[in-house]
């Protein structure tokens, strides 16, 4: 047979149908609802007078617009209130497993499939959401989905899918300390821009890949989309087994093993050709910060905010409007700028690993005057799991607040918004205008970046950062 | 779904590059659980002041773009979140067909499922119309010909995958499509040792 990369594998795995000139018909293994993206699906559904096919293989939770403050009060806002009792009903109705505010297994979609055990190699995972290629880190082919393939998925437990294309992207070498997986893929769109993965899927391969546990590669996988591209993925190896093993829905005992031994099949054989594939070398990587409003504009701790007029002619226009939209000067020192806000969370870094790196960075040391900074874990479990470590009382004794699990600020559907002209150092995914707020100003970075910068009121270098571990 | 076979309208500029789904109709609004009703929202934090009034500096708000159809627009359009909402409010205003050099995945995807048309052209065939735009200028986006010209001489052939184009000519529902092949899906379903679906 033919040598094939892990994509195809699952790709050939999953064909339903397939037919010359016609989109191919994917089976699915796992869809993840949440609240926003899926009542005019289930709507859709009641009109034609169609059923969900496999209640049994969807999920649903409530994370994008649920608050992060006391869950005992009523929410305030009734449109919010509407959406999040839709989905209960909807769930109720098509007979949908489904995780409330109050359930211990709530979180943000992205980090609850994984932590259950939902998220398994192998599988084809969709979401109505773009961040859904972080289940990707497990070797899985997950990718966002709109609306109407949400109905279509309820429907008919297929998704319509013109074959992609495949890019390696290599990344060699050993990171520095200081340098995190939120580095690499800052890194990784700065050098092919927010639209070089469009039309691919990406496998992340190489030593630097290899040796970042699961948070880590789930970090990097997550932003795939603000790379363009349609998926990311990484290899399953121990490092993947050995975190899902005894979670709550993948096999338990011989069970489990055989099912390593499957999994093991995925890895994409010697010789199997990429359509493109991209290099980086690890150890060349510093902490990055995002200086403008899309996460190609990027820079590293020891830059300064680029000059537009030195900047290829296609990129001028833009990184103009940026830097208008940011308030910055062209010049200025990323580490002279000073924030008035830290969000630590997010599907993309608000897992167990991400608090406790951040927590030694704040152990002992006190949030800067000028800042307010919180931290909004993944899911209930994980904030259950920080707190008895005493995590959360090194971010409160720091004067960080410490929230209940959901999206939060990283999209500000709830109440938790920047104010006009805020400057936010945040480990979400997105430094679009208006994000996390009209007129707010976001700068992507690693945990540990956002950390020290609550502490020290304006971007440092972590490398440089005394940490202090419990 | 509304088919689509040939359009002719105002054209509007966006001439700027990545115009996200965030822009494009922001996160306040995706709490509703309706699938209409979005025009009133579509670039809401660039089409209105911060006291509710418009923007007059906003392209979508002066006289002769007000009831553009068209909208053409810089590379990588609609990039960021998966929200369906994006090409809704832009249907919803009044857009037939969006024209960019590039588009975001999902964003592409979601049109074809509405039957707006987004029409990707080289970019510097986008320049040559971004150049000729002006209040009431018009163009045709005739599908069926793949073509987008005006009447003064502008003309240019679109690339369109065979299939979508069979699609949206028709006003074909994809889950409608598909359910034509349940028994192949039975059959996976068998294949990968699921429980049968109760009929």
């Amino acid at each position: 047979m033919q040598p094939r990369t892990m994509f195809e594998k699952i790709w050939d795995a999953h064909l339903v149908r397939e037919e010359a000139g016609e989109p191919s018909l994917i089976y699915v293994d796992l869809h993840l609802v949440h609240e926003v993206t899926s009542p005019q699906a289930y709507e859709g559904l009641r009109l034609a007078g169609r059923k969900v096919r496999r209640p049994d293989l969807t999920i649903a939770t409530v994370d994008h617009n649920v608050p992060t403050t006391d869950r005992s009060l009523p929410i305030e806002d009734p449109i919010s209130k509407q959406q999040i009792e839709t989905l209960a009903q909807n769930t109720k109705d098509f007979g949908i497993t489904y995780y409330d505010m109050h359930d211990e297994n709530q979180g943000i979609v992205h980090v609850i499939g994984p932590q259950l055990g939902h998220t398994q190699p192998g599988k084809v995972i969709v979401c109505g959401d773009s961040h859904t290629a972080t289940h990707g880190a497990f070797g899985a082919f997950a990718l966002g989905i709109g609306t109407s393939e949400v109905e279509h998925v309820l429907a008919t437990q297929t998704l319509r899918q013109f074959k992609p294309k495949t890019m390696e992207v290599r990344v060699n070498g050993e990171l520095p300390p200081g340098v995190t997986a939120k580095d690499i893929i800052l890194g990784i769109i700065g050098k092919i821009g927010t639209s070089g993965g469009a039309g691919y899927v990406i496998e992340y391969t190489g030593e630097a890949i290899r040796a970042l546990p699961m948070e880590g590669r789930m970090t990097v996988c997550n932003m795939s989309i603000e790379g363009g591209a349609r998926a990311g993925m990484i290899a399953p190896d121990e490092t993947t087994f050995e975190w899902l093993r005894g979670r709550k829905f993948v096999p338990q005992g011989e069970e489990y093993d055989e099912a390593i031994e499957r999994w093991k099949e995925l890895a994409t054989d010697e010789g199997a050709e990429y359509d493109v594939v991209v290099e980086l070398d690890a150890s060349e990587l510093r902490p990055h910060v995002t200086w403008g409003t899309n996460p190609e504009q990027v820079v590293t701790i020891d830059d300064s905010v680029p000059n537009p007029a030195e900047l290829p002619a296609d990129k001028r226009e833009a990184a103009e409007r940026a830097l208008a939209y940011m308030g910055l000067e062209a010049g200025t020192s990323i580490k002279d700028i000073e924030i008035d806000r830290v969000f630590i969370g997010s599907c993309t870094n608000s897992r167990l690993a991400d608090l406790r790196a951040a927590a030694d960075m704040v152990r002992g040391r006190q949030v800067h005057p000028n800042v307010n900074a919180m931290v909004v874990p993944g899911s209930a479990l994980v904030k259950w799991q920080a707190e008895k470590e005493g995590l959360d009382a090194v971010f409160t004794e720091a004067g960080f607040e410490w929230r209940a699990a959901g999206c939060s600020m990283c999209l500000g559907m709830n109440p938790d918004i920047l104010m006009p002209q805020e400057r936010c150092a945040s480990t979400s995914n997105r430094n679009f205008e208006g994000r996390q707020g009209k007129d707010g100003r976001t700068h992507l970075v690693s945990p540990q970046m956002a950390a020290a910068a609550a502490i020290a009121g304006r971007f440092v270098d972590i490398r440089e950062w005394e940490a202090t571990p419990a | 779904m509304e088919k689509f076979i040939s359009h002719t309208g105002a054209a509007a500029p966006m001439d700027r590059s990545n115009v996200d789904t965030d822009s494009i109709i922001p996160k306040q609004f995706l709490k509703r659980v309706e699938r209409t009703g979005y025009g009133p929202f579509l670039f809401f934090d660039w089409r209105y002041t911060p006291d509710g009034g418009e923007n007059p500096e906003f392209v979508l708000n002066k006289p002769g773009y007000r009831e553009a159809t068209i909208l053409v627009a810089g590379p990588n359009f609609g990039s960021g979140s998966s929200r369906e909402h994006a090409p809704w409010a832009l249907q919803q205003f009044g857009f037939q067909a969006v024209i960019s050099s590039t588009f975001a995945d999902i964003f592409y995807n979601n049109c074809f499922e509405n039957g707006l048309l987004p029409v990707q052209l080289p970019e510097e065939v986008v320049r040559q119309i971004l150049d000729r735009i002006r209040p009431g200028y018009e163009l045709t986006v005739d599908l069926e010909k793949q073509l987008v010209y005006d009447r003064e001489g502008f003309e240019a052939y679109f690339e369109i995958d065979p299939f979508r184009k069979h699609c949206l000519l028709n006003g074909l529902d994809s889950i409608g499509l598909t359910m034509q092949h349940e028994n192949d899906i039975a059959a996976f379903e068998e294949r990968a040792g699921l429980e049968p679906v109760a009929s």
